[in-house]
C-alpha cells in the first residue's frame, strides 16, 4: 500500500528550551520520530524565536527572529518546519501572519534580512506545524494503535495544551475548520494521540488555561496560584498524569508544583509528563530512552506501578 | 458625568448615614449614605495617543467597552483589581490619576491572550497592557518591573548570541533583581534533579552557563537588530515628548 501521508520528512526547529530545561522533550520527540520511521532534519544555525520576552522590547524584532528561521527552512529545501515548543510554534505562526498582513512587519523584515545578509522570508512559502500535527498527520491514530506494544491502559490523563497553541485564534487559520481539524476552544489532538495509545483521557476543563509562564520568575506567586489551580483541577477530574506538549508549560507546572508545596504547603501528586514520553513508552521505548530521568519531577516509581517504562 | 465604576468612588467621598453633613447642614440620621460630588480637572488628553504610539497600543481606539477581556482574563481571576477593560476606559478618557492608582499591577499581565481571543473589536488588549506598562515606565511613574528586567536580560542575550541558555538567563535575572539563588523551593527542585541526573548531563548544563551556545553567522543579524532597537527607542521617547536619553 502506498503511503500517502504528509510530513514524513520535515525540518526540525527544536528551540532553546529543548537544549536546556526541556531536554527530555527533545529526546522523546526524536526517539518517537525514529520509532515511527519519521525523519527530522534540524535547521542549520537556527536562532531563538524570542519566546514571550523579545516582543515586549519590540514586536517587529520578534517577527524578524522567526522570519530568519523560516528563511533557513526555505534555503534547506523544505516546505514544512516542525516546532515542538508552543512558544516557537506560536512565534513562527505569528510571523507568518504578520508578514502576510502587516506592511510595517514586511518592511522591517526586509531591512533586517538585507543587513544581515540572508534571504528575506516572504509569507506563504513555509508551513509551520506543531509536534502534535506532525504525529497526528504523519502517523495517525490507526497506525499508532497498531504499533502499541505497551498500552497506556488504565492511565488517566488530563491533556494540557496551555495558551500559545491556540491563542490568539487569527494566527492559526487552519484551526476551527470542522471535523478533523484542531479546535482552539477545545483542542483534542493530544487527546486523540494518547487515546490511540490506550490512555483514558479525563474530561479536563483547563486544557487551555494559562500557567503564568510569562512571569514564572518575575511574579512567582501568581504563577504558583495558576499552576496549583491547574494541578488540583486535574486531580479533581481523576487524572494520574498531566500530559504536556510544550517545554515552558511543562517546566512551569513542575517548578510551581514544588513551589506550591514549599511556599503554600499545598502538595499535589499528579505526575507531569510530555505526551511524547507517554507515547514513546506505549510504543515500547524505555523510560530512559524518553528522558523521564531528565524531568524535574520524579515519576519513575509511579510509571513502574503502572507497568510502564 | 455618570458613575460608571464603583471603584471610582473613593472611600473618603462616602458620607455615612450617622454623620451626614451636607453643605454645612447636619442631616445625620435623616438621609442615607451619600457620595460627595467630585469634579475631575486632571485630564491628560494626550494619554490615548501616547499609548497608541507605543508598540501594541495601536488599536486601543477601537474598544467599545464590552468587558469580554476582563471577563476572560487570567490575572483578573486571581486579583479582581486587575481590570483591562477599565484601564482602557480610563486611558481613552485621559483619566491619568485614576490609572495611576493601579500602576503597580498593570505589568502583571501574563500574556495569555485570553482577552485577545475574546475581544470582538480586535483591540488586542494583551498588547495594550504591554504598551501601558511600557508607558508607565517611560514616564517614570513606575520603576522597571521585574518582568521588564527579565525581558531585557533575555532579549539582550538573544540579540548578542542568537540563542538563550536558561541557566544564564536565570542567574542574570536573579542578580539584576537582587534575589538569592538559594530560595528554598529552587534548592528543592535542583537537589531533586541532582539525585537522578547523570553527571555528564549536569556538567553539560554547567558548561553551557559559562560558555553559552551561539548561533553561527549571527553577528550581522546582531548589528542590524541593535541598530533597529536604538531607532525604535528614540522614536518611542519622542512620541511621549521625552528627551533622547535622560529623564523627563
Ligand atoms: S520559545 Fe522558548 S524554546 Fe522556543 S526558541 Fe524561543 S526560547 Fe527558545
Ligand atoms: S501555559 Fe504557560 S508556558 Fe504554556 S504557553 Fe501559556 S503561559 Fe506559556
Ligand atoms: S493577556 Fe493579560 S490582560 Fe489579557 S487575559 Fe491574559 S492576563 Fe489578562
Ligand atoms: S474585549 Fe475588546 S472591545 Fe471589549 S472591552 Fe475589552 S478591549 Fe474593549
Amino acid at each position: 500500500m502506498a503511503d500517502t501521508k504528509k510530513y514524513k520528512k520535515v525540518a526540525y526547529y527544536p528551540g532553546c528550551a529543548l537544549e536546556g530545561s526541556g531536554h527530555a522533550y527533545n529526546r522523546s520527540t526524536k526517539a518517537v520520530g525514529k520509532e515511527l520511521g519519521l525523519e527530522l532534519v534540524e535547521l542549520d544555525n537556527w536562532n531563538c524565536c524570542g519566546a514571550m520576552e523579545v516582543k515586549n522590547i519590540d514586536p517587529k524584532i520578534q517577527t524578524y527572529l522567526s522570519a530568519r528561521n523560516l528563511s533557513i527552512t526555505e534555503e534547506m529545501g523544505f516546505d514544512t518546519v516542525m516546532a515542538p515548543c508552543n512558544g516557537c510554534y506560536h512565534n513562527l505562526k505569528k510571523a507568518e501572519y504578520d508578514l502576510g498582513h502587516d506592511a510595517k512587519s514586511v518592511e522591517v523584515n526586509h531591512r533586517l534580512s538585507e543587513k544581515a545578509g540572508h534571504g528575506e522570508y516572504k509569507a506563504g512559502k513555509i508551513e509551520t506545524i506543531h509536534a502534535l500535527d506532525w504525529i497526528k498527520e504523519a502517523v495517525g491514530e490507526e497506525e499508532i494503535a497498531r504499533r502499541v506494544k505497551n498500552s497506556l491502559k488504565g492511565l488517566k490523563v488530563a491533556n494540557y495544551y496551555g495558551c500559545m497553541y491556540t491563542r490568539p485564534r487569527h494566527i492559526f487559520p487552519e484551526k476551527d475548520k470542522g471535523p478533523g481539524t484542531e479546535s482552539t476552544s477545545k483542542p483534542h489532538f493530544m487527546d486523540d494521540i494518547l487515546a490511540a495509545a490506550g490512555a483514558q483521557n479525563v474530561d479536563f476543563p483547563l486544557k487551555t488555561a494559562c500557567c503564568g509562564g510569562a512571569h514564572t520568575l518575575s511574579d512567582s506567586d501568581t504563577s504558583t496560584k495558576l499552576v496549583l489551580n491547574i494541578l488540583t483541577a486535574a486531580e479533581a477530574c481523576g487524572a494520574d498524569v498531566v500530559a504536556t506538549e510544550c517545554p515552558t508549560c511543562h517546566t512551569g507546572l513542575e517548578m510551581h508544583q514544588i513551589r506550591a508545596e514549599k511556599v503554600l504547603g499545598r502538595k499535589t501528586n499528579v505526575k507531569i509528563l510530555y505526551f511524547t514520553q507517554l507515547l514513546g513508552m506505549a510504543l515500547g521505548l524505555s523510560s530512559s530512552k524518553v528522558g523521564v530521568q531528565e524531568n524535574f519531577s520524579d515519576s519513575k516509581a509511579f510509571l513502574k506501578s503502572k507497568g510502564l517504562g | 458625568m455618570p458613575i460608571h465604576e464603583k471603584s471610582l468612588i473613593r472611600p473618603e467621598n462616602l458620607v455615612e448615614h450617622e454623620h451626614l453633613v451636607i453643605e454645612g447642614v447636619d442631616v445625620s440620621g435623616h438621609w442615607s449614605t451619600f457620595i460627595e460630588g467630585r469634579s475631575i480637572t486632571d485630564y491628560n488628553e494626550a494619554m490615548q495617543e501616547e499609548i497608541a504610539a507605543l508598540p501594541g497600543g495601536e488599536n486601543i481606539h477601537r474598544c467599545w467597552q464590552c468587558g469580554s477581556c476582563t471577563n476572560a482574563c487570567t490575572v483578573n481571576a486571581v486579583n479582581p483589581e486587575f481590570n483591562p477593560r477599565y484601564w482602557i476606559y480610563l486611558i481613552r478618557l485621559g483619566m491619568e490619576e485614576e490609572l495611576l492608582r493601579d500602576k503597580d499591577i498593570i505589568w502583571q499581565c501574563v500574556s495569555c491572550n485570553k482577552c485577545t481571543y475574546a475581544c470582538p473589536r480586535d483591540v488586542v488588549p494583551e498588547a495594550v497592557m504591554k504598551a501601558t506598562a511600557h508607558w508607565l515606565e517611560l514616564k517614570g511613574h513606575t520603576p522597571k518591573s521585574n518582568s521588564t528586567i527579565f525581558d531585557e536580560g533575555f532579549a539582550s542575550q538573544v540579540i548578542k548570541t542568537g540563542k538563550i541558555e536558561d541557566g544564564l538567563v536565570l542567574r542574570d535575572y536573579f542578580k539584576a533583581t537582587g534575589q538569592s539563588l538559594t530560595q528554598p523551593w529552587l534548592v528543592a527542585m535542583v537537589t531533586g534533579l541532582i539525585k537522578r541526573f547523570p553527571v555528564t548531563y549536569l556538567m553539560k548544563l554547567g558548561i553551557a552557563t559559562v560558555f553559552p551556545d551561539k548561533t553561527r553567522k549571527w553577528s550581522k543579524s546582531r548589528a542590524a537588530i541593535t541598530e533597529y532597537v536604538e531607532e525604535c527607542e528614540a522614536a518611542n521617547r519622542k512620541a511621549l515628548g521625552l528627551d533622547a536619553k535622560g529623564t523627563h
